[in-house]
């Protein structure tokens, strides 16, 4: 049939040169479901703080911080570590753009990071007093526990333009247009939240009933409205022609298709009946394996939403 | 004074002079292209035909790549020229993942973005760039936009309504134009790029970004060893469509 032989756009590419692959790889992937694991404990743990005594989650004061702390240092080594010039990295505090996102977001880092090691340090020796007890820097330190107080609530909110900031990164990079939707703030908050409440889940034991029920329903809401966004862009995408295009490489099957579903299945759909039933009876190891689930998925989904706009040609 | 660039496509015969001058001007290393020509060919036999378009950076006025580069490595020189700052630059890609247009590499020598800087060099000292001189026939013209007199502007005037710039729906203000374009050579996606088949080879993906022996360890042990020469011929195994499984292709 003529429709057949004469294509109205029958071109094709006859010689070129090669094109880059994936650019940003696993180590990003990384570095954002790190973040996202690091604010997430302080947002979460500051909700069960509102709701709870201290007494409910006796280690939370120490183990909140020291999670974030050991996250946001995976973060950190991960955007140091993918530079292909990590000793400049100074040059982002020398050399500053304010206009580009990634320096403000390495300097909200750099100074939520600062304050979580303070938290993490007061929290640990006031939790352990038998600790380094004639050490005069943990003297010092017990005789300003007060202080915890005082800067958590600023860290608190400090850790929301830090877990959105990657948001604001991605849609600077006009070349990847499934980066550009206004959704990507949403996702960014509901994976901090769905990671904050998996990663505290696992430290939950000792914890009273109400906290863990707490934290089920966190993970419930966050698995929930995740998979949703997530399924709102699959099916219902703005309709560019590039998104579009990106889209296919998942739509069209193969293994991001695969890593797709899987993350969907693993880090959404799962979690979100086991912390269901969780929140009407409480179950800790379903609730620990729900969160392993759900941080495992994160990164999958994470992952294919990284890189299936980097394999479109640009030009 | 705003520096720019045209293309005419009806001109231009494809013997990529203006691609190996600007290679040699530049000491562009290999895997990596400054301005490339791109073969397109269009319809079906005996109906068929075979297009030319020079790529290059499009020096745009809203430029997302100095927007995004974290440490203005990226910078804007008074005559508009998107200029770029190798020794400033972390090596973060940000600018491979702002521009549109795939104009920015990762030089695998020097381990930073490189690009197209419309040679300004050699505009400093009244020159023009390499590519303009190679061209046997002056399908590329460059100039002062702004300037009503220059050849560039009067050319623009002469040909309205068949100027073009790639992605004007990216609002970047492109300073780079092309007459006698279509959709099938200004838009990547309006033609199929069919993997494992290239004119000459089968080449379709770079292997690495920068240097492929560079790992990890070696970027942070790189200060502390002496400058070896360049391994040419490390630069050379790029993966063949056959080989590669993690591109797809449109």
């Amino acid at each position: 049939m003529v429709e057949n032989t004469i294509h109205a756009t029958q071109a094709v590419v006859t010689l070129d040169v090669a094109l880059p692959g994936i650019i940003w790889g696993w180590m990003i992937t990384l570095n954002m479901w790190a973040k996202s694991v690091g604010t997430g404990v302080i947002l979460v743990g500051a909700f069960l703080l509102y709701r709870h005594k201290r007494e409910e989650m006796p280690n939370l004061r120490w183990t909140m911080p020291l999670i974030s702390f050991i996250f946001l240092n995976i973060f950190l080594l991960f955007t140091l570590t993918d530079l292909h010039q990590p000793y400049r990295m100074i040059n982002i505090f020398l050399h500053p753009n304010w206009t580009s996102a990634i320096t403000v977001g390495a300097w909200m880092a750099s100074l939520f990071t600062a304050l979580i090691t303070l938290l993490a340090v007061i929290g640990f020796f006031d939790a352990h007093p038998d600790v380094r007890r004639n050490c005069a820097l943990a003297k010092k330190v017990r005789a300003n526990s007060g202080l915890y107080e005082k800067i958590f609530p600023f860290v608190v909110f400090l850790a929301i333009p830090v877990t959105l900031y990657t948001a604001i990164i991605m849609a600077e990079s006009s070349a990847r247009e499934l980066w550009q939707a206004p959704a990507e703030v949403m996702q960014m908050m509901w994976a901090a939240l769905l990671a904050g409440s998996a990663a505290l889940s696992l430290v939950s034991d000792k914890w009273s009933r109400e906290t863990r029920r707490d934290l089920a329903l966190v993970l419930a809401i966050a698995t929930f409205f995740s998979f949703l966004m997530y399924m709102g862009e699959y099916f219902f995408s703005f309709k560019s022609a590039e998104a579009e295009a990106t889209l296919a490489y998942v739509h069209a099957g193969g293994a991001y298709n695969v890593e797709f579903w899987f993350g969907m299945a693993l880090g959404f759909i799962i979690p979100f009946f086991l912390a269901v039933s969780n929140m009407k009876s409480d179950n800790k190891t379903l609730l620990r394996f729900a969160a392993i689930l759900a941080l495992v998925g994160l990164y999958m989904a994470k992952d294919v939403w990284l890189k299936i706009p980097q394999m479109l040609p640009l030009s | 004074m705003k520096l720019g660039f045209l293309v005419d496509l009806n001109l231009c015969m494809g013997c990529k002079g203006c691609e190996v001058a600007c290679k040699v001007e530049n000491e562009v290393p290999l895997s990596s292209w400054r301005l490339r020509v791109k073969y397109i060919d269009i319809g079906t036999f005996p109906d068929a035909s075979r297009s030319f378009t020079p790529l290059r950076c499009n020096h745009c006025e809203s430029a997302p790549c100095e927007r995004i580069c974290p440490v203005s490595a990226l910078h804007y020189l008074e005559n508009g020229i998107v200029n770029i700052d190798n020794s400033r630059c972390i090596g973060c890609a940000g600018c491979m993942m702002a521009c549109p247009y795939g104009a920015i590499y990762m030089d695998p020598e020097t381990n930073t973005a490189d690009k197209c800087t419309y040679c300004a060099h050699r505009v400093e000292s009244g020159m023009m760039p390499a590519c303009v001189v190679a061209c046997p026939v002056q399908a590329n013209i460059f100039g002062d936009v702004e300037d009503d007199e220059s050849h560039i502007s009067k050319y623009i005037m002469e040909h309205q309504g068949g100027v073009q710039v790639r992605k004007p729906e990216k609002h970047t203000s492109p300073k780079h134009f092309y007459v006698g374009g279509g959709a099938q050579t200004l838009d990547p996606l309006a033609h199929e790029r069919i993997e494992g088949y290239s004119l000459f080879n089968k080449i379709t993906h770079l292997d690495a970004i920068g240097d492929k022996n560079h790992g990890v360890l070696d970027r942070f042990l790189a200060p502390f060893e002496g400058h070896e020469e360049a391994d040419n011929s490390s630069m050379m195994d790029w993966v063949s469509s056959a080989d590669s499984k993690k591109e797809g292709g449109h």
